[in-house]
Parts: structure tokens; C-alpha cells; sequence
């Protein structure tokens, strides 16, 4: 990225920290973990270089968490056996913020009383660790969500399978933590098609009761959402099921969007919880068509997906119609796309 | 996912019983010390042996890693290494710490029982519990003549009992398992034998297989076993075991890579896929389910049944 002469230099940050998802022309469900954090080279730069990743949307994402949770405060749950895995979880992610941005968010712990400063959002906070009263917001978990973009499910191990027990979880993709909450892994895992007869859950589940705290793991997911709309939960099903039904193919460009969620997968120090924080990002076809490189292999992963998991994701109504606008863009040359 | 390895200097030793010592570790200067899971342990370096002690001090956001070391004459050598040849001022090189012994986070109360240098796992428990208000119990069995662990009554919380000699205990036990509310937990920390003898006990006393948890003090002898050869299926390379050398050893002097920690068949760290052939297995880590699949081994204690592994290595 440093060479003068570098087409890449023009293309928009968003696009440039894009974490695109496809490896192949063909995606299938797979136990695709990396350890992390690590930088992955893309065709337009790369992700991936700090577990937690601050970018342009901070601000805006984090004011539009608050107010999903004002609305329905169901989205943040820690059942009372998860109470010291929820502080782990705040630890842990201020840790990373200063990881990820040194210059503006510091962290001071003496004994149990945590001093935090977040330049960003202009906050100073001091807080007796294990004590909800001293934060801003009486609860780990859902202050923790205020400093942080990603979502976050809290897995107990026990009895040999993992419990989704505890989560902060105002950006789902068409699934609902409330619903969810205190269903093991494998059940709550239930409607994904085909990964039961392939093995995947149950070695993947075997993966995450393995992990230690000394190394973190990531995978990534993806679909297809309309509009740049994060909260596309079950709860809000009536508020934006329809668009994609009512889609038109002159909308492609700007109203679909590549969603990836970058997942960390993390054992928790001192309550042996597995976190998963879950990252969304958004990429509007116009900009992706940007990368001819993804324009190309995004179009054959859509083409190629079978029936039942386009259909899973929700986008077997729609998914031909942009496979064909990625047709047309990819003819006209990414430049004149849009 | 092998552990990181610390540099630490010993700060401070203790004895809290007879033949015990305990060692205040602290890291060299700027290094903070990784929090961990209640009955984590690390494994310490001891002049040419490592050995895995449980951490006693308070799991999270710790300034020391303490741990107590029983010294056992007639052991291995490492726990007279740390006794006799370590002094305050000494650097140790150590791992970072396991979890294997976590406590069960929705137990409504814990019965816990450490046979004598087996306490140590409940120490931490104990310190983590006395912080979140977990109601617990804590029974010590220390030989009849000698002294229980010190310290326990420093945990500020929880019913501390201590029980001079099994026999004395195992005589109480079934009126603490009868009186123990629903909910209750049970966790038994210490040699094998007295572990069996209180897992029976609950077992008859009619406690289901969830609420008993337990971490057994000391490992597996690896048998001597027969030879056999074992096959890496990436290289195609035979490396051959000779009676009286462990699969891991044989590996790890072929020059291949295995993660291993603990060496007795009780952490899970040196888990080896088995592509083919029949593993023999003599751990405590593996489930029932994956000892009779027989696709993955505990390469430190385990050995072959059928003349030839092939391993996915």
C-alpha cells in the first residue's frame, strides 16, 4: 500500500479495512478459525490487525446501540451464574481498546478500582471492578457495550457443552438473544442447514471447550443485508423483512449489502467463559464492485450457493438479481459500476 | 496452544504445614501477570523437571502466583528441587496458568474436599468465592499427627472444617452429603484413592454425575508397555517406542512438534489425532465417548494396541 502508483490508494477506508469473506468461488459452512489478532491481506488492504477494531462508525453505532437498548432492553441478558463472566468480558475488551487505539483510550488498574479514559468519546470513568453500582451503567455487560462496536454472547462450559448464558446483542442478523438465551450451543445452532450432518457443530463446539485464554481464535460469517441496517433481529422481523421482497434492481448498488461479521472467540481469564464478540461490517455493492477481484468472486459465491443456505440467510429472493447486477457492473468495468 | 512461559523471582516463602512450602512469585518488572480461572495451576520449572502446582492466591488481577509445594522423598525431584535448592531472590522459569479444575459457575453451593496438599486448588476457589458471595464449605483432611494447610481461615468466608486422618472424615461424609441443599456442587481435590472413596459415597448417597467434580492430585505412571512404531501420517516417517519410553518422548526425540504440559495424562495438552491402528489409552483426560471412538490419544501416557499408529502429525 505504499507504492505511489498504487491504484489501491483511491479507494475508500471502509473499503480498504473491508474484512472480505471469500477464500473461493464456492462457500460452504466450515470450522474456519484463525488465530488472532493477525493482519489478513485483501485485495484492497486488509483487517484484522487488533481484535478490536474502532472505525468511522464508532460514534454513530455506538448512539444506535443505546437506543436499541432503550427500546428493548431484552437485547442484554447475564444470567446470575455469568456475573463474573460479564466482568471478565469488561476487562478484557478495555484491554483491547487500548490495544487497538493507544493514542486515545488508557486504562489504570490498582487493586480493584479500574481507571478508564476514552478520548473518543470524551469519558472518564472510574469503577470498582465487581461493584455494577460504580459504572455509568449498572451493568457490566451493557456498559461494556457503550465502549465497544461488537456484540458479545457469553458461553458457560459445563457438562461437557457450552450454554449461551449471558449477551449484549443489538446488531443480530435475523436471530434473537432473548430467544436464544440459555439454549446450549448445539441447540441454538439447530436451523443451520447442513452443518449437523457434516460434524461442524459438534467439532466446533469440541474447538471452543479447548481454547485456552493464552490465544484468542476468529472466524468469519456473512449475508446479505438491505440497507445498511445493523439491527435486522427477529424482534424488528415486520420493520425490515418486507425490503426483500419490495427490492428493485436499480436499488442493487445502493441498498444491498456485503454484511460480515468478523468473530472473536476468546476464553475468559478468571470465569473460564467463552466470549464471542461478533463485529459487524457493511459493504454497499457499489463499493464493492470497487475490488473487481470481489465483484468477480462475490458474484460466484451468490451464484453458486445452494438453495437451502441462500435460503437460510434470507437472501434466496434477491440473490439472482444481484448476481446479475454484479454481471452487468463487472462488464461496464468497476469504474462506471453503480 | 501451548502455555507462554513467565520468568518469575521468588518474593517470599512460607511454610503453612509440615514438609510444605509455599513460594511468592513475583514477574520481573513491567510484566502483569495473567488473572485465571479458580484451580488453575502452572507448571514450574525444577531443575531438569517440570512439575504443574496448583495457584493459591486470589485469581483475578494477581501481583503473585503463589503455590504450595508438598515435598515428597521419595517423588521425582522436582518438589525437592523447589524445597532444598530454592531460595528467596531465585528466578523460576514457569507457564502461564491452566484452567482444569474451573468450578462449576451455576452451583448454588459448593461442598469441596481436598485431601491434604490437594486443598490448594480450593484456595483459590475460596478467595474467588468469598468475593462474589458463593456459599461454600471447605473440608481439609490432613494426616492424623499432622498439621492441616494454613491459611484457610485468612479465605474470610465459607465453612472451614478440617479432618484429621481419612478415616475420620469419610465417617462424617455421608451426613454432609445427606444435609447439602439442592443446587449443591461437590468437588474433591487429592489422591486417587480418597477421591474414589468420596465420589462412592456421593454416588450412593444418590448425587447425579454433574454435581461431582474432581481433580485427581497425582497423575498416571505411564506403563512400560510393548513397542510399536508410530506412523506420522503428513511425513510418512515411523518413529519406533520402545518399551519404557512414552509416545511423547519418542515424538518429541524424532523432532516433532507435540504441545505436552503436565506429562501424566491429565491436562490434555499433548491430544494426537489417530488416523488408524488401535490407541491403548491410560489417561484421565479423555471423555468415554472419545476413548471408545479411539481417533484421538493422550500421546504422554497412551500407548498402541495393534502394533502401529498412524497419528495426525
Amino acid at each position: 500500500m505504499t507504492h505511489l502508483h498504487d491504484p489501491l490508494q483511491a479507494l475508500p477506508e471502509a473499503v480498504q479495512r473491508f474484512p472480505f469473506p471469500f477464500p473461493r468461488d464456492e462457500y460452504r459452512y466450515s470450522a474456519n478459525v484463525q488465530p488472532a489478532p493477525a493482519l489478513e491481506p485483501t485485495a484492497a488492504g486488509g483487517w484484522g490487525a487488533t481484535a478490536i477494531d474502532v472505525d468511522e462508525h464508532y460514534l454513530a453505532e455506538l448512539r444506535e446501540r443505546a437506543a436499541i437498548l432503550a427500546t428493548d432492553p431484552s437485547r442484554c441478558h447475564t444470567l446470575p451464574h455469568m456475573t463474573e463472566a460479564a466482568w471478565d468480558a469488561v476487562l478484557w475488551n478495555l484491554r483491547e481498546l487500548v490495544v487497538a487505539r493507544p493514542d486515545a483510550m488508557r486504562l489504570r488498574i490498582e487493586g480493584t478500582a479500574v481507571h478508564w479514559e476514552n478520548d473518543i468519546l470524551g469519558e472518564q470513568v472510574d469503577f470498582v471492578l465487581g461493584d455494577p453500582s460504580t459504572l455509568p451503567v449498572p451493568d457490566p455487560l451493557a456498559w461494556i457495550g457503550t465502549q465497544v462496536q461488537d456484540d458479545i454472547a457469553l458461553l458457560d462450559q459445563r457438562e461437557g457443552h457450552l450454554w449461551l448464558d449471558a449477551g449484549l446483542v443489538t446488531f443480530a442478523a435475523d436471530w434473537s438473544m432473548a430467544f436464544d438465551l440459555g439454549m446450549a450451543f448445539l441447540e441454538f445452532h439447530g436451523p443451520v442447514p447442513r452443518v449437523h450432518e457434516a460434524g461442524i457443530m459438534p467439532a466446533a463446539e469440541q474447538f471452543l471447550m479447548r481454547l485456552t485464554p493464552d490465544q484468542a481464535y476468529r472466524r468469519t460469517n456473512w449475508t446479505l443485508t438491505i440497507d445498511r441496517r445493523l439491527d435486522v433481529s427477529t424482534e424488528l422481523y415486520d420493520v425490515w423483512g418486507k425490503d426483500r421482497r419490495l427490492l428493485q434492481p436499480e436499488e442493487i448498488g445502493e441498498r444491498v449489502h456485503l454484511r460480515v461479521e468478523v468473530q472473536h472467540l476468546v476464553r475468559l481469564p478468571v470465569s473460564g467463559a467463552i466470549m464471542f464478540l461478533i463485529r459487524t461490517y457493511m459493504l454497499p455493492m457499489e463499493q464493492l464492485v470497487l475490488v473487481p477481484a470481489w465483484a468477480e468472486r462475490t458474484r460466484a459465491v451468490l451464484d453458486e450457493l445452494p438453495e437451502d443456505m441462500a435460503d437460510y440467510k434470507g437472501i434466496i429472493r434477491y440473490r439472482d438479481m444481484v448476481v446479475d447486477w454484479l454481471d452487468a457492473a463487472l462488464a461496464a468495468g468497476a469504474g462506471a459500476a453503480g | 496452544m501451548t502455555a507462554a512461559h513467565l520468568t518469575c523471582t521468588v518474593e517470599a516463602i512460607g511454610m503453612p504445614a509440615e514438609d510444605v512450602r509455599t513460594l511468592r512469585l513475583v514477574p520481573r518488572p513491567g510484566i502483569e501477570l495473567p488473572a485465571y480461572a479458580p484451580g488453575s495451576h502452572i507448571e514450574v520449572q525444577c531443575g531438569e523437571r517440570r512439575n504443574a502446582y496448583s495457584l493459591i492466591g486470589d485469581p483475578r488481577l494477581p501481583d503473585a502466583y503463589e503455590i504450595s509445594v508438598l515435598r515428597c522423598a521419595d517423588g521425582d525431584g522436582g518438589s525437592r528441587f523447589l524445597h532444598d535448592e530454592v531460595s528467596i531472590g531465585a528466578e523460576l522459569e514457569i507457564s502461564t496458568p491452566r484452567s482444569a479444575f474451573a468450578p462449576p459457575a451455576r452451583a448454588a453451593r459448593h461442598l469441596l474436599v481436598g485431601g491434604g496438599i490437594g486443598v490448594t486448588p480450593f484456595l483459590s476457589y475460596g478467595r474467588a468465592f468469598a468475593r462474589s458471595g458463593v456459599a461454600f464449605e471447605l473440608h481439609h483432611v490432613h494426616r492424623a499427627g499432622a498439621s492441616p494447610h494454613a491459611g484457610l481461615a485468612e479465605l474470610g468466608a465459607g465453612e472451614i472444617v478440617t479432618h484429621a486422618g481419612r478415616a475420620a472424615f469419610l465417617d462424617a461424609l455421608p451426613a454432609l452429603l445427606d444435609r447439602a441443599p439442592v443446587g449443591t456442587h461437590l468437588s474433591v481435590c487429592g489422591p486417587p484413592s480418597m477421591i474414589d472413596d468420596v465420589l462412592g459415597a456421593a454416588r450412593a448417597a444418590g448425587w447425579p454425575e454433574h454435581r461431582l467434580h474432581s481433580e485427581r492430585f497425582v497423575g498416571v505412571d505411564p506403563p512400560a508397555g510393548t513397542p510399536f512404531t508410530a506412523r506420522i501420517a503428513s511425513t510418512g516417517e515411523a518413529v519406533s517406542v520402545a518399551s519404557g519410553t512414552s509416545l511423547l518422548d519418542a515424538l518429541l526425540d524424532a523432532g516433532v512438534r507435540v504441545p505436552h504440559l503436565c506429562r501424566q495424562g491429565v491436562c490434555g495438552e499433548c491430544r494426537v489425532g489417530v488416523r488408524s491402528g488401535t490407541p491403548e489409552h491410560h489417561d484421565l483426560h479423555l471423555s468415554e465417548t472419545e476413548r471408545a471412538a479411539g481417533t484421538v490419544m493422550m500421546a504422554c501416557v497412551s500407548r498402541c494396541a495393534s502394533g502401529v499408529l498412524e497419528l495426525e502429525l
